[in-house]
């Protein structure tokens, strides 16, 4: 029988990374994340992984993507002053095509803030934190078990499209216990390393786009002589100045994601049916929203919900028909409004779309977001 | 004629982006040469870099290479190290790129011992950026950015090595080429942290700003101005002025990081069974 466990969503998430097959975290302490880093260094060297306290956040990265360049599946974890320092390496991940789960718990900003209340003011630092254009995945759990299947999917995700992804998580679930029964080994679904599929001498090729766009880049040691580098390059691996190889590169990194956009896109609707408004909302603030919508509609009220997990790319599809059936979108967020805008964008004018901010280190209480649907419904702002 | 260490290059890649006169050339064939002493295989070994001239050698040569962000060589190499002891990891790094904006990384690298064999490629100068000031540009010496010679006091990166916990710390130039080789050789026999300086010229950026001459009269300024160890250890304080030491500088005796930490799954195994 499956045992229930009282876990912690920081110490789920590193039991859902371990479950995907991670064994190297490379991480600097920082509040609301360190139980993470705290966790890998128990359990990794028991499963004969390694784990190592950089000393430095940029450290953290570089030591990652090493070592998963030499074969290992990576993680590393940290919350907003972190992850600002992480974004360096997190494009050198992007361009270079390197598997690495990064895990941002989020905390008040901007700079050291309000270390640590909750927050959700990474959603755009999550997209476009580093310089560029790149493709970004990232992931928001909202439950503790979920902190353990989007870990698990994390890890996948960043094997299978050899890119880094991002587990946005909260404050709010990061710490919070809850009861949870983990799935049995055998149930867990692992996508393995990707591996060449010609020798050398068959004139392989590193960065060479399998059918799905996405390299089968040979991991270091394996004979293959590879080249890896963060300038723009040709499939060879190698620097190319050439604008023709530049531009097909930028195209190619944001194409393997776009094709595979439906399958990477996870969602959840309550109440949908019937629903004339709905909520969107995501990670910690949709447990709240969720409260919230089932009181208003013991009041009456035609109020659904979409809780994204995915957060990018964003579900632009999912929104678009949610802005076709419904009159109005609130969109509750623990942030000075991030979400909202690529709500407003992908619902294009179909339907109002408002926004309720909170970003005073106070998480919302179900009575705030009641107040707002009850306006959204009457047709006002929130 | 074919020479042996020629395999150790990507011929394709050839010829390399350096300046004519460059010491960069010296000091990477002086690794291959290294390599083949010791007989690290190229499946073997991987190569990496960090950040500017020195850090292109990467590209030039035939093993799984690694042209990592700027400073960032040696994080990356210890993460390759760590998952995957088996592998030799060389390590080709600037001086810009070493002490400045991977400073914080080296002394770590160093002080954690982790087997990696560090060859900085010292030409005193930020070469690819047009030669500005590093922080082991010497005193006085000018640059772009330090027009009417630099104020900043150097580092010594061999210092610095063995301050942080380095277990191998040797000098050589590029003129003393055989010499290069091996310490660098030697470097690859110490299971820790290894930093070879090979003290290099740029004839293009330091050299005429600081009026050194052509090539071959910065090579005669390392002939003339490098003191072999033994030959160092019996000179006056006086006579060392203007002068630097080149040898083995520091040999320590300290348990490798991917060691440690094999203890600690042992350790941890345990407590698990």
């Amino acid at each position: 029988m499956k045992k229930a466990r009282l876990m912690q969503g920081n110490e789920a998430c590193a039991e859902g990374a371990l479950a995907a097959g991670v064994r190297f975290f490379g991480g600097y302490p920082i509040t609301p994340s360190t139980e993470i880093a705290e966790s890998m260094a128990q359990l990794l060297p028991a499963v004969g992984g390694k784990f190592i306290q950089m000393e430095d956040e940029i450290a953290s990265m570089g030591a990652i993507l090493g070592a998963s360049l030499a074969g290992q599946k990576v993680l590393t974890a940290t919350s907003g002053p972190g992850f600002s320092l992480m974004q360096e390496l997190v494009g050198y991940a992007a361009a270079a095509e390197i598997p690495a789960v990064i895990v941002n718990v989020q905390r008040v900003g901007p700079s050291t803030g309000q270390p640590t209340s909750p927050s959700q003011g990474d959603v755009m630092q999550a997209r476009w934190g580093t310089h560029g254009d790149h493709p970004m995945i990232a992931l928001s759990p909202w439950t503790v078990r979920e902190a353990f299947d989007a870990s698990v999917m994390a890890v996948n995700y960043a094997e299978r499209f050899r890119t880094p992804v991002i587990l946005l998580m909260d404050e709010i679930v990061g710490h919070l216990r809850e009861k949870v029964v983990l799935p049995e080994d055998h149930e867990i679904e692992i996508y393995p390393r990707r591996v060449p599929k010609e020798t050398r001498a068959e004139g392989y090729e590193p960065y060479r786009a399998d059918a799905d766009l996405v390299p089968n880049v040979a991991d270091f040691g394996t004979g293959y002589h590879i080249h890896v580098t963060g300038l723009v390059h040709d499939e060879t691996g190698f620097p190319s100045g050439s604008p023709e190889v530049t531009g097909n590169v930028i195209e190619r990194l944001h194409k393997k994601l776009e094709i595979a956009q439906d399958e990477i896109t996870h969602y959840e609707e309550f109440f949908m049916d019937d629903a004339e408004y709905a909520v969107v909302a995501f990670g910690g603030t949709a447990r709240t929203a969720y409260e919230a919508v089932c009181t208003a509609r013991e009041k009456g009220l035609k109020i659904g919900m979409v809780r994204l997990m995915t957060i990018w790319p964003f579900a632009d599809k999912v929104i678009k028909n949610l802005a076709e059936k419904v009159q109005g979108i609130l969109v509750p967020e623990l942030n000075y409004g991030q979400l909202v805008g690529e709500v407003q964008r992908a619902a294009g004018g179909r339907c109002s779309v408002e926004l309720l901010a909170k970003y005073n280190t106070k998480i919302f209480t179900p009575q705030e977001i009641v107040v707002a649907i009850e306006k959204l419904c009457a047709g006002g702002k929130a | 004629m074919e020479r042996a260490y020629e395999k150790y290059f990507r011929q394709n890649r050839l010829p390399h982006m350096w300046c004519p006169g460059c010491g960069n050339g010296t000091a990477m064939k002086a690794i291959v040469q290294a390599i083949e002493k010791k007989g690290l295989t190229q499946d073997n070994t991987v190569i990496v870099s960090g950040i500017g001239c020195s850090s292109r050698a990467s590209g030039y040569m035939d093993f799984d290479t690694l042209h990592t962000a700027h400073g960032r060589a040696i994080p990356f190499a210890t993460g390759i190290k760590l998952a995957n002891p088996d592998l030799n990891v060389v390590v080709i790094t600037g001086d810009g790129d070493c002490t400045a904006i991977g400073g914080n990384h080296f002394i770590h690298g160093a002080r954690r011992n982790v087997d990696l064999t560090v060859v900085l490629f010292n030409n005193n100068i930020y070469g690819m950026t047009g030669g500005q000031a590093s922080p082991m540009t010497p005193l006085h010496k000018k640059a772009t950015t330090a027009p009417y010679g630099s104020v900043d006091r150097p580092f010594d990166a061999c210092d610095l090595a063995q301050a942080a916990g380095a277990t191998y710390v040797a000098r050589s130039t590029a003129f003393h080429e055989k010499h290069l080789i091996d310490m660098i050789a030697e470097g690859f026999d110490n299971k820790g942290f290894s930093l070879i300086e090979a003290v290099v010229q740029c004839p293009t950026a330091f050299g005429r700003k600081n009026k050194m001459g052509s090539p071959a009269d910065m090579m005669k300024w390392m002939r003339d101005t490098a003191v072999m160890t033994a030959a160092w250890e019996k000179l006056d304080e006086e006579k060392r002025e203007g002068k630097f030491p080149i040898g083995v500088l520091y040999k320590g005796n300290s348990l490798d990081y991917s060691s440690a930490y094999q203890q600690v799954i042992e350790i941890a195994e345990g407590v698990k069974a």
